[in-house]
């Protein structure tokens, strides 16, 4: 009996030593969301009524989400009247859906909601719409315009236009190039806008995708993946890489098979293939950005909507409907422009 | 393996009122179900306490208090199956799975059709028809395959959870009879009808355990198969019995998660197994059978929702509710073994 308490004190002892070695946050919080100020929304940024906003999004598992959380939180830090409750961190729809009936039991004023499963969450979203809060979604959309005031998204199908179009650039004159693609998860509706926008691209200047190979967004998958790529294909001149994540496991296939003779487009746009950009002396030499501010937006988004502000550059009173961002392509000559904003993966 | 079993777990309103009149009595108390579900009754209090301390504003209202429960319902009707398995000797780690291919096979267009055309009761057919054929699966491989529970229901884990993703193409299906969503999403005398149906399965399994032949089979099945058999009872028919139960529950939960969520997909029920076992483990059921409770499971399984609650409304991350919940699991089992020890000396 009293072995089992002494065992219980030890337990609780070594929690909180083990607790003393983790602090690592600083670094983590350095780069999350200090975005250029916008001056148009300078007017705007002056405090208001105060707005209570409720947050939710899928389980960090993967860079770009983990971005998205900490980018939001660092954004609503930075207004002296919004409160942010957050719910981070879920890939079970069950319990996302609660998160959100508590921000409605909350009476928060706002949510911004990126939802594991669209659809899925659709009901709640509405419900909490009726309650008179204002939703915005981000990223995954609803299937109903009821369950959202405002929907924050990327741009998938841009992103593999923007992709294709710098390849062509690169590849000018050289009508037998082989453009190769690493594909993120294939059933999924984004990877198929991002493959369908990246063929069009190519057909505009009469190339095509040579050869195709789909990883999973992570770091293992990725290696495996360009490690058959590169197999298969014995002469390639570009890679198309949709997501930076799975980058690290691609560049590693591509290190340890010695090739050279190509070069790499990421997508996302994490900091280190930023970096790496920047640094000139990696075969990555672009990557397309899939924003991992869509989050920090909404937040703005549902201050403004509450404080029934507009939007600043806008000369229309009302917050717009939807707000698709751009998928820019960066290189060495603009990357400084976007390392503020791009997330450690 | 007696007393330990007849005798029934009472709720904590009816233990106030037995008034023990002497140590001896006090100590039978403790050795009967009552004193293991007390730890469990105070840690649960403690939350509440807790939750109110901290946000009692909101998180001591009716609507919290059914944001919680309407969280609970699904889990914990999965949790109620799980019981029955454990306790007789068995796990199953594929109920997450089988609730992702009951909901898909449950809202595949041609059930939908049919459903819009006669009645939403074939969509709830389906799915609980497909959990049950599920749980025959497994228990025809347990019990006369002799394949090892885990590894058996592991199988099913990958294979359900594969075709689901199969049927629905890794697709959101949205349910579209609105007769479905409008019963099971709305209210019966102010609770929610998912609560409701929640209450019936807790109750039902309570009965059925504690009040029946077959309640008592299950307790001599998982205490010791050997004997149960020369005592005359049918081990291997009532193992895959056990199992249909089971897998009959995961049906009723992929009822009960369309609802909510108005979807069905192959992503529903990430993790449920986790989520069930550890609920069922800490409510008191020995993970090596023979001992089982079903108020127990149901007392587990709030306890990780309410925690759950507090951490969202208090503003806190899931990554320390995962470190609470390991903490709380550990904690529970360490004070049952205490407990065991102290009655048994």
């Amino acid at each position: 009996m009293s072995r089992s308490a002494r065992t219980l004190v030890l337990a609780g002892v070594s929690v909180l030593a083990l607790t003393a070695c983790t602090g690592n946050t600083p670094k983590a919080e350095e780069n999350a969301g200090n975005a250029p100020a916008n001056q148009a929304a300078v007017k705007n940024d002056e405090p208001g009524k105060k707005v209570k906003i409720g947050f939710s999004a899928p389980a960090a598992d993967h860079g770009w989400m983990g971005a998205i959380t900490k980018a939001t939180q660092a954004e609503a830090k930075k207004y002296s009247d919004v409160e942010l409750v957050v719910a981070e961190g879920t890939n079970d729809v069950n319990l996302q859906i609660s998160q959100v009936e508590t921000f409605i039991n909350q009476k928060v004023d706002a949510i911004v909601l990126l939802p594991f499963d669209g659809a899925a969450l659709t009901p709640v979203a509405t419900k909490a719409m009726e309650a008179g809060i204002t939703v915005i979604n981000v990223d995954r959309e609803f299937d109903s315009p009821f369950a959202a005031r405002t929907t924050v998204l990327g741009d998938n199908h841009g992103m593999g236009v923007s992709a294709g179009t710098y390849i062509c650039d690169q590849l000018k004159g050289k009508k037998d190039a082989v453009v190769a693609e690493i594909a993120g998860i294939d059933s999924l509706p984004l990877t198929q806008d991002r493959s369908k926008g990246f063929k069009e691209a190519l057909a505009d200047c009469g190339l095509k995708v040579n050869n195709r190979v789909a990883a999973e967004f992570t770091v293992e998958s990725g290696e495996k993946a360009a490690a058959n790529l590169l197999q298969a294909a014995p002469k390639i001149d570009a890679i198309w890489n949709h997501d930076d994540d799975q980058g690290v496991g691609v560049m590693a296939a591509i290190k340890n098979s010695g090739r050279k003779e190509f070069f790499v487009v990421g997508g996302a746009g994490s900091a280190n293939v930023m970096r790496d950009i920047k640094s000139g002396s990696s075969l990555l030499k672009a990557t397309v950005i899939y924003p991992s501010t869509q989050g920090a937006d909404g937040i703005r988004l549902a201050r403004l909507l509450v404080q029934k502000k507009a939007l600043g550059d806008l000369v229309e009173v009302e917050v717009p409907r939807t707000v698709q961002l751009y998928a820019p392509v960066v290189t060495k000559d603009n990357v400084d422009q976007y390392l503020p904003t791009a997330f450690e993966s | 393996m007696s007393e330990d079993i007849t005798t029934p777990e009472t709720t904590p309103s009816t233990q106030a009122t037995v008034t023990p009149p002497a140590t001896r009595n006090s100590a039978r108390l403790m050795r009967s179900g009552v004193g293991r579900n007390l730890g469990l009754v105070v840690a649960l209090v403690v939350l509440c306490i807790v939750g109110v301390i901290t946000a009692g504003d909101t998180f001591a209202t009716g609507a919290n208090v059914l944001t919680i429960l309407r969280l609970a319902a699904v889990i914990g009707v999965v949790s109620v199956g799980m019981t029955f398995v454990i306790t007789g000797g068995g796990i199953d780690l594929s109920v997450g799975a089988m609730v992702a291919l009951a909901s898909v096979w449950a809202t595949t267009l041609a059930t939908q059709q049919l459903a819009a055309d006669f009645h939403w009761i074939f969509m709830v057919t389906t799915a609980l028809v497909v959990g049950a054929a599920c749980g025959l699966v497994n228990g025809l491989l347990v019990a006369y395959g002799k394949i090892v529970p885990f590894i058996a229901t592991l199988a099913m884990l990958a294979a359900a959870r594969g075709l689901a993703e199969i049927i629905s193409d890794r697709k959101t299906q949205i349910i579209t009879v609105n007769s479905f969503v409008d019963f099971f999403g709305g209210s019966l005398l102010g609770v929610p009808v998912l609560v409701w149906i929640f209450l019936l399965v807790a109750a039902a399994g309570w009965v059925v355990l504690n009040r029946t032949t077959f309640g008592r089979r299950t307790f001599a099945v998982g205490g010791n198969a050997e004997a149960a058999r020369l005592a005359g009872i049918k081990v291997q028919r009532h193992t895959v019995a056990l199992y249909v139960l089971a897998g009959l529950c995961c049906g009723i939960a992929a009822v009960m998660l369309m609802a909510r969520t108005t979807t069905g997909s192959s992503t529903h029920g990430q993790l449920y197994e986790l989520d069930a076992i550890a609920a069922v483990v800490i409510g008191g059921t020995l993970l090596s059978g023979g001992r089982g409770t079903i108020v127990g499971t149901v007392i587990g399984v709030l306890i990780f929702t309410t925690l759950n609650n507090v951490f969202t409304l208090n503003n806190l991350s899931i990554s320390a509710q995962s470190v609470a919940k390991g903490a709380i699991i550990v904690v529970a089992v360490l004070l049952q073994q205490r407990l065991a020890r102290s009655s048994n000396t």
